[in-house]
């Protein structure tokens, strides 16, 4: 709890940002749900076949999963808000729209004949007595529509419309309870708030609540532009970051340190990041080097001429025992060493990404122009477990190691690719749930044992003493061992489009800051 | 006033009303009667095009109704349904004054015409006035319907089954009311039911239809003097007694009348063609005033009293078990 008070102190622009960013994607996708089921609700009332059809569609949007529908939409209307925006419009049609059908239906037949018999038009009896006798229902609609949007919207985050799941997704892959906390807890809260609003609202009487009506119109619209606020006075370049960059102590907290920049930050995943900057949805992204949309997307990488970002060398680590006891395992795995370099990786990586062709066949490719494959011995002894982070070079990486150790030992291999996180793959790996898995050294230092500042700063710049801390300290602090690096350095970089760097003739981050 | 010719619904191949043709003069009042199903409904709705007819027409005041504004139509028929239909979210003065809104009439008069009605039908505007139709009683629900409907002053009323809610004290007393209203008499009331008793009682013409087809078109009394079929015949026998009771009129025992006052006072004057039942409410309701009423039939007056009417009444019982 205390931890919760702090990290809500320590962020609380951000948490400011965040909130309202939630609240007007939850309003302008209901107010865009509203305008467009309302109407559709009292339509298919006087069109009593239609009705079955429509809402069966909009039963079946809602039971879309939706991280799958916002996958969907990515390829047709790209990231940010509009796929956001439009997902949870769709979840917010069915509520509505059934509610206002079921409304309307349930008006007492004698009170329409009636209304109808002396004298009512078909508008005036929709205006003055369908609607305001359906509007609890319509409401009870509206109110499952905000309820469910405050809940989905957290999903925004994911393709980089922010909102509260940017705390939420940020602790999944740091592994911070307290941080997904920070985001979980505001929504919580909103979702409870706005019930209570809307509930209120439903149990006045209708003639009161048409009279509220009117407000209500300039509230949501206003409720809408929530979004926009933060934007609006929104400092410096606009970037986007993964959640795990935005939350490690080497990720953005260290380029903020380093060169004093201000950015307006995005949380993206890894996998759409380089194509928003390719778009122009931002301008600057931290990629990583080694991977193969830098160059297909046209990318610049930018020097890191303060020393922000220490060397990322990859190498496996696994538990000290279990190397010392097996020889022939490590040496099996130490048939890799420095045979990768940044170039490699870089053509491995775009193979997956843009050939489309699987890791596991990647990877094959590779061992065997190497003349280092070998077919599977199945000799089924013990099992090992090789687990991965969540992107591409990760996953090529769990194919190589498990296709040598199946072609050099006797093990048999599970793979646990795309675990999650830095965090939560190292804790896999020291509570024994995983045996093996790619790190960086970059990584190891700063996020797994932050060492002293002074220290920091002697080794940063070198790339073996790097290596030698961390192999040292893993042994001592945890009883890890690191393998020998494979070759290439996967370095955070600061990336931006080649030509707009080169217009603004941007070549380092030094740069960046002075065209800010 | 009202005319209809050749008056017939098909739906399908089913043919609900076929061929109905009447017509009414100002202040008559025509019952629609006749067993479940038999067209009486269709043929109302037909009258405020709810329902549009398959062929026949309707003219008010002359003026063939497929050709004028459905709307405006509505809102010179005042129209009152079994289940009442008052708005729920609207009070009571607001329910009857929905027509008057929508043509437009200035607050005040509204308001006015609100109160007077309330005040006819036997309800303390004060009381009710702002009350919702929740709060009120099925009995208080109907006399609000009848208000709306008479609302704006509309020379037509339509009623379907009225009073068909209402248990039958309360049947009673609103109908009694109803017929009592003073505004009544200048309007053509075209009205559904299915109590044979309720349409001698409130008819000037009874309609008695079957499967669609009128059986006969006549004042009351004709049902039960002449039946045009043996369904006519056999509809009225069985509570012909009652029906002859209450079809009696005030001319029936006109020369059982004495020619001068039996006492003094101020007599209530009524007509010849008042049944004999509702006479004898009139008088009684109004004597503390009149103590005695009078009748002209063919340029003759009579007069009567409280008790003599009652005699009369149980006479031509008599007459009627012999």
């Amino acid at each position: 709890m205390g931890e919760l008070i702090t990290f809500f102190s320590d962020n609380q622009e951000k948490v400011m940002e965040q909130v309202l960013e939630h609240i007007g994607l939850t309003f302008i996708s209901l107010l865009l749900a509203a305008v467009i089921a309302i109407p559709a609700g009292i339509f298919i009332t006087r069109r009593p076949r239609l009705s079955g059809g429509v809402l069966a569609f909009t039963g079946i949007l809602q039971t879309i999963p939706s991280i799958a529908l916002l996958g969907f939409l990515i390829p047709i209307l790209g990231i940010g808000l509009k796929p956001a925006i439009f997902a949870l419009f769709l979840y917010a049609l069915l509520p509505i729209l059934r509610n206002t059908y079921t409304g309307i239906s349930e008006v007492d037949a004698a009170v329409k004949e009636a209304a109808l018999g002396i004298g009512l038009s078909k508008g005036q009896l929709l205006r003055q007595v369908e609607l305001p006798l359906a509007l609890p229902v319509i409401f009870a609609g509206l109110r499952t529509a905000t309820v469910i949007n405050v809940g989905v919207a957290t999903l925004a985050a994911y393709i980089g419309a922010g909102g509260l799941g940017e705390f939420i997704f940020g602790g999944i892959a740091l592994n911070n309870a307290t941080m997904i906390l920070a985001g979980a807890l505001p929504a919580a809260l909103l979702a409870i708030i706005f019930d209570q609003l809307l509930a209120l609202l439903q149990n006045t009487n209708a003639r009161k609540l048409s009279k509220a009506g009117k407000p209500l119109l300039l509230i949501i619209p206003l409720l809408s532009s929530a979004y926009f606020w933060p934007q609006a006075y929104a400092p410096g370049w606009s970037a986007g970051f993964p959640p795990e960059f935005m939350g490690r102590p080497d990720g953005y907290q260290k380029v903020v340190d380093t060169y004093g920049v201000d950015f307006t930050t995005t949380i993206l995943n890894n996998a759409l990041m380089y194509k928003a900057v390719y778009e122009s949805e931002v301008d600057v992204i931290s990629g990583y080097a080694t991977d193969g949309r830098v160059e297909a997307f046209r990318l610049r990488q930018l020097e890191d001429d303060r020393h922000a970002f220490p060397p990322y060398y990859c190498a496996l680590i696994m538990q000290k025992k279990l190397a010392e006891e097996n020889k022939n395992l490590t040496e099996a795995l130490g048939l890799l060493e420095g045979r990768i370099d940044d170039s490699v990786m870089t053509v491995l990586n775009y193979r997956v990404d843009f050939d489309k062709i699987s890791p596991e066949q990647v990877a094959r490719d590779f061992l065997k122009a190497e003349g280092l494959w070998r077919a599977d011995q199945k000799q089924g002894g013990e099992t090992l477990i090789i687990g991965s982070k969540i992107f591409t070079e990760q996953y090529i990486l769990v194919e190589l190691f498990s296709q040598l150790i199946n072609g050099y030992t006797d093990y048999d291999v599970d793979t646990r690719p795309g675990l999650g996180g830095t965090k939560i793959c190292f804790d896999a790996l020291r509570n024994g749930e995983i045996d093996l898995y790619p790190e960086y050294t970059g990584t190891g230092l700063q996020v797994l044992l932050n060492p002293p500042q002074d220290t920091l700063e002697h080794i940063i710049t070198q790339p073996d003493a790097v290596y030698r801390y961390v192999s040292r300290e893993f042994e001592a602090q945890y009883g890890l061992k690191w393998l020998a690096p494979l070759g290439f350095n996967n370095t955070y970089a600061l990336m931006m489009r080649e030509a707009q760097a080169e217009s603004m003739n941007i070549k380092s981050i030094s740069d960046l800051i002075r065209q800010q | 006033m009202i005319k209809t010719q050749g008056l017939t619904r098909r739906f399908g191949d089913f043919t609900a009303v076929r061929e109905v043709s009447f017509e009414l003069q100002e202040g008559q009042t025509l019952a629609l009667i006749g067993p479940s199903g038999c067209g009486k409904t269709t043929t109302l709705k037909m009258l405020n095009r709810l329902i549009t007819p398959s062929a026949g027409k309707v003219w008010v005041n002359g003026q063939d109704i497929s050709q004028q504004p459905v709307v405006q139509l509505r809102r010179q028929m005042g129209y009152v349904i079994q289940d009442m239909g008052l708005f729920p979210h609207y009070t009571v003065a607001e329910n009857i004054a929905v027509v008057p809104r929508l043509l437009g009439w200035e607050v005040r008069k509204i308001k006015a015409r609100t109160g007077a009605l309330l005040e006819q039908l036997g309800l303390d505007t004060g009381a009710f006035a702002q009350k919702y139709p929740n709060e009120l009683s099925g009995g208080q629900q109907q006399r609000v319907g009848i208000a709306r409907a008479l609302a704006a002053n509309p020379p037509i009323v339509l009623m379907d089954e009225p009073f068909g809610a209402l248990d039958p004290l309360t049947r009673q007393q609103i109908r009694r009311d109803f017929m009592e209203l003073e505004e009544l008499r200048s309007k053509t009331t075209i009205m559904v039911t299915h109590d044979i008793e309720e349409a001698f009682e409130m008819g000037s013409l009874v309609c008695l239809l079957n499967r669609g087809e009128v059986q006969q078109l006549a004042p009351p009394e004709t049902l039960l003097q002449s039946p045009a079929n043996e369904f006519v015949a056999d509809f009225v026998a069985e509570k012909a007694a009652q029906l002859e009771l209450r079809s009696a009129k005030l001319r029936d025992i006109f020369s059982e009348l004495p020619e001068a006052p039996p006492l003094p006072g101020n007599a209530l004057p009524l007509s010849p063609t008042l049944p004999l039942l509702r006479a004898i409410y009139r008088l009684a309701k109004a004597r503390g005033e009149h103590p005695l009423g009078s009748t002209t039939y063919q340029g003759q007056q009579r007069y009567f009293t409280l008790s003599l009417l009652i005699e009369a009444f149980k006479n031509n019982l008599q007459s009627w078990a012999n």
